[in-house]
């Protein structure tokens, strides 16, 4: 509480914990209350998710050659930097198959779920004004942080256990340790980041903010797993999601890396409480400052209002997708020197024809960014949603203002901002890669592969555009479709999707510069062009949705 | 330019099974100062929602300086200006930035005018709307709308966040504006400002026009309290047409009476002597309550002579909760 005495203003007149946890009980059960149908449905999807392709092996790797031949395709880099480091490859049983495959899948998706949810019972309810209306009452200053934080960590623990039980049940071959094993390094995973968001809360004044801060440092934990693990190991132990990994569960497990995970958790859990003791309710921690007495002259019309509405976002991502270009570029030689070591590897590869390695990293990665790229153009899209119900779109449509240019101007940052994303990302992936293979046409090779992943991105734009004019309420089932985009490209391969389902994604299509150029990104284009006429024709004939 | 700045009549608008709109009339003449009144949830912003072209009208007609709101929603509003009733502006901009932009969407802000419209509502343009009161807020909306120079202004109960000094403000820039010959819609809660400013007014209920014209006019239609004290014991008011909430004790005589009957009332009266009276027109509040009353009255299905009496507080709360389910409804939609 030392924070807490330096800013007198601030602090608690009575400093015992009672008093500033007072009503968490009360807080807990409200936090269930309002979510007892959001968390059956994150926890339930996410445990039947990984139950499910469990229960599959037998019938996907029947034989130990089969199980084999998958442990030599884990030996890729681009395979590596997807899932992690691999162990038990030697002997690639079903558990390991377990951890090495769905472990960093499902660590992701139950970070997401950490954040999201301390995010909306945290920032959210600040902003709203409604944590006010709580605070009011008789509710000690952390009561709100702590049951939301006790119940986002009840639900991973719950996870973690689903997962020690349902494994072994669906598979007899998965050990009851290596499930626990298995299942408590997916909940270390949620800890970290559920304490991560707590933190981000404090500082940033609004949810999307505070949603983006951890976002992006789940986005950091991934680049640093997955560079450490191609590399020489070393960062992935600057890494929740590498700890994770090291538990070895189902091969050769061992505990205290987890124990990192909990230093981390309570460490950060301490920052958030301190900073939330020294400042007021509502603001966060940069005090607000003037602005201007006028607007520029950039702020004309709606297209002006939007790009200074979403500039700070764009930049976020932009800087989110330099980093990644410089990481992912400096791998391209170890890529090289990974499988030069491994010659068993490169028969293999060689093998299979076509593609290098390095080629089939690089298409990797450009899936990768078409799909931050499409995170952003959703976000951009649902923008345009929350002035709407907002109210703020009301005095803009209430001026003389066509319905199609305030939407447009709002998809124009869409698909112009992700289009710069892939080709930024692409071209700093490129350079460094070109500068690191001594390979000018590495650079071409990456931009032209990143023109060719737009269209996928912009028909995730057209799908939502399309709700958005047709059914805007049922807007947020976009997150599905990138959802199930993730899940194909992460999972498509081990779990040998049917063809069909590839091709539902908007993604993957063009693996360049593993393939050649097909027809596929036009289609994807025009397809995208018609569901945004056709979301714009909706825009313009519904009702203005105030809620 | 039409002498009939709005005409509305018909107007049918249905969310889901609820009928905001009931064939509601709204005529508004050029150069007046309407006052547009209901209860909550009676279907006010509805209206301005389809006016504006925001919402689209399921039946009826609607014009708006001569145009049709949801055809020629752009072009008209070059010429209107509106103040929601809850005014939400974007966080990061500052008040000045706001007051711009919405002027510049209109096509353009007189400087000389947003620079006096500040002073008067004593308004920090720098400050980020993020930091700004309701109150404040509602401000920017207004300096906007009255800086930019236009024909119609339609304000949703603009002025509930403002302070007395600010309300008075604001009753002065209606009157100058209303002096240059612009029209004014003005839906409002505040019955002072109503009365002040407004040349007629029309009162809606449930979807529906229930009374339109000035404020005379609607005066005549509702009761005045007489309180009178008589030589002799009255007999036989309790008969009479028109007389309600009758209370006698010996030689004093409480009631309201419906105003076109007063004359006989008062003949009446003087037959037993009529020692002293005091007679209260109906407020601007009575008649209002009178309307709200009588939903109240219909809601339950009952035929109160006294209904007119009630403070009408139910009704209004009743309408609130309808909405309130109606907003988490729609949350839990979106949420899924």
């Amino acid at each position: 509480m030392t924070a807490a005495t330096v800013d007198g203003a601030a602090a608690p007149r009575t400093g015992s914990s009672g008093s500033v946890l007072t009503g968490t009980g009360t807080l807990i059960r409200f936090v269930l209350r309002r979510d007892r149908v959001r968390i059956p449905i994150w926890v339930g999807s996410i445990v039947l998710l990984v139950l499910a392709s469990v229960q599959e092996y037998p019938t996907l790797y029947a034989t130990a050659a089969d199980r084999q031949a998958r442990a030599e395709v884990m030996e890729n880099p681009a395979a590596v930097a997807l899932s992690g480091p691999g162990y038990g490859l030697d002997d690639y049983t079903y558990g390991a198959m377990t951890a090495n495959e769905l472990l960093g899948f499902v660590a992701i998706v139950v970070a997401l779920m950490s954040i999201l949810l301390v995010v909306r019972h945290t920032r959210t309810e600040e902003e709203t004004g409604r944590a006010e209306l709580v605070r009011a009452a008789v509710v000690g200053r952390h009561a709100g942080t702590t049951a939301t934080l006790v119940v986002v960590g009840a639900v991973n623990v719950l996870i973690g256990l689903l997962f020690t039980i349902g494994l072994p049940a669906a598979l007899d071959e998965l050990s009851v340790t290596g499930s626990f094993y298995f299942g408590m390094s997916v909940a270390s995973v949620g800890f970290v980041f559920a304490a991560v968001a707590a933190l981000a809360a404090q500082v940033t004044e609004h949810a999307r903010g505070a949603a983006g801060i951890a976002g992006a440092a789940l986005g950091l934990a991934f680049l640093l797993r997955a560079a450490g693990d191609i590399g020489n190991g070393a960062l992935s132990w600057l890494s929740p999601l590498g700890w994770a990994t090291q538990t070895r569960a189902y091969v050769d497990e061992r505990f205290w890396p987890l124990l990192l995970s909990l230093g981390l958790t309570a460490l950060l859990v301490v920052a958030a409480f301190v900073l939330s003791a020294r400042r007021d309710v509502g603001a966060g921690m940069v005090a607000p400052r003037l602005g201007r007495p006028a607007a520029t002259a950039a702020l004309r019309g709606p297209l002006g209002l939007a790009v200074r509405l979403q500039r700070a976002s764009l930049a976020g991502w932009a800087a989110g997708v330099v980093i990644f270009g410089l990481v992912y570029g400096s791998l391209v030689g170890d890529v090289e020197e990974f499988v030069s070591e491994n010659s068993q590897l490169e028969d293999f590869l060689a093998s299979t024809g076509g593609a290098t390695p390095i080629d089939s990293f690089a298409a990797m990665m450009m899936t990768f960014l078409a799909l931050l790229a499409a995170g952003f153009a959703m976000q951009s899209v649902l923008r345009a949603r929350g002035e709407e119900t907002s109210g703020r779109a009301e005095p803009i449509l209430s001026a003389a203002v066509r319905r199609e240019r305030w939407a447009g101007s709002h998809l124009a940052i869409a698909l112009v901002g992700s289009a710069a994303l892939v080709v930024l990302g692409a071209g700093c992936l490129g350079v460094v890669g070109a500068i690191v293979l001594d390979d000018g046409s590495f650079v071409t090779d990456l931009l032209g592969a990143a023109l060719a992943n737009i269209p996928g991105v912009w028909l995730v734009v057209g799908i939502a555009v399309a709700l958005f004019g047709l059914a805007p309420r049922a807007l947020p089932v976009v997150w599905v479709v990138l959802a199930y985009a993730v899940t194909v490209w992460m999972l498509g391969g081990f779990l040998q999707f049917p063809e069909w389902m590839y091709d539902l994604s908007p993604f993957g299509h063009s693996e360049l510069p593993a393939q050649d150029l097909t027809v596929a990104p036009f289609v994807l284009g025009g397809l995208a062009a018609a569901l945004i006429g056709l979301g714009l024709v909706g825009v313009r004939r519904r009702d203005l949705d105030t809620g | 330019m039409t002498s009939t700045a709005i005409a509305v009549s018909g107007l049918v608008k249905t969310f889901g099974p609820t009928r905001a709109l009931d064939g509601l009339d709204l005529s508004v003449a050029t150069g007046e100062v309407h006052g547009f009144l209901g209860p909550n949830g009676s279907g006010k912003t509805t209206t301005i929602r389809v006016l504006l072209g925001l919402l689209r009208a399921d039946a009826g007609e609607a014009s708006l300086l001569g145009g049709d709101p949801w055809a020629d929603a752009v072009d008209l509003h070059h010429r209107l200006a509106y103040v929601p009733g809850d005014v939400n502006l974007w966080p990061n901009l500052s008040g000045g930035e706001a007051i711009d932009l919405l002027g510049r969407l209109r096509g353009g802000v007189d400087p000389k005018r947003r620079k006096d419209l500040l002073e008067r509502f004593d308004l920090d343009p720098r400050k980020k709307a993020r930091t700004y009161s309701k109150g404040n807020r509602q401000k920017v909306a207004l300096v906007a709308a009255l800086a930019s120079d236009v024909e119609l202004l339609i304000l949703d109960e603009p002025t509930s966040g403002l302070d007395p000094l600010m309300e008075s403000v604001f009753q002065d820039c209606i009157d100058e504006w209303k002096d240059e010959g612009r029209t004014v819609l003005l839906s409002s809660h505040i019955l002072a400002e109503v009365e002040a400013l407004c040349d007629r007014v029309s009162i809606i209920r449930l979807g529906k026009t229930v009374e339109t014209g000035t404020l005379s006019e609607l005066r005549h239609l509702t009761r005045t309290t007489i309180s009178v004290e008589t030589e002799r014991p009255v007999t036989g008011l309790d008969g009479m047409a028109g007389v309600h909430d009758l209370r006698v004790e010996a030689n004093r005589a409480y009631f309201d009476v419906d105003t076109p009957r007063l004359d006989g009332v008062l003949r009446h009266l003087t037959e037993a002597g009529v020692r002293s009276l005091t007679s209260q027109p109906p407020t601007l509040e009575e008649l209002f309550l009178r309307h709200y009353g009588d939903e109240l009255a219909d809601r339950n299905g009952t035929d109160r002579a006294g209904a007119g009496r009630d403070t009408g507080q139910p009704a209004d709360a009743e309408g609130a909760d309808a909405e309130e389910a109606d907003t988490e409804e729609a949350d839990t939609e979106v949420a899924r």
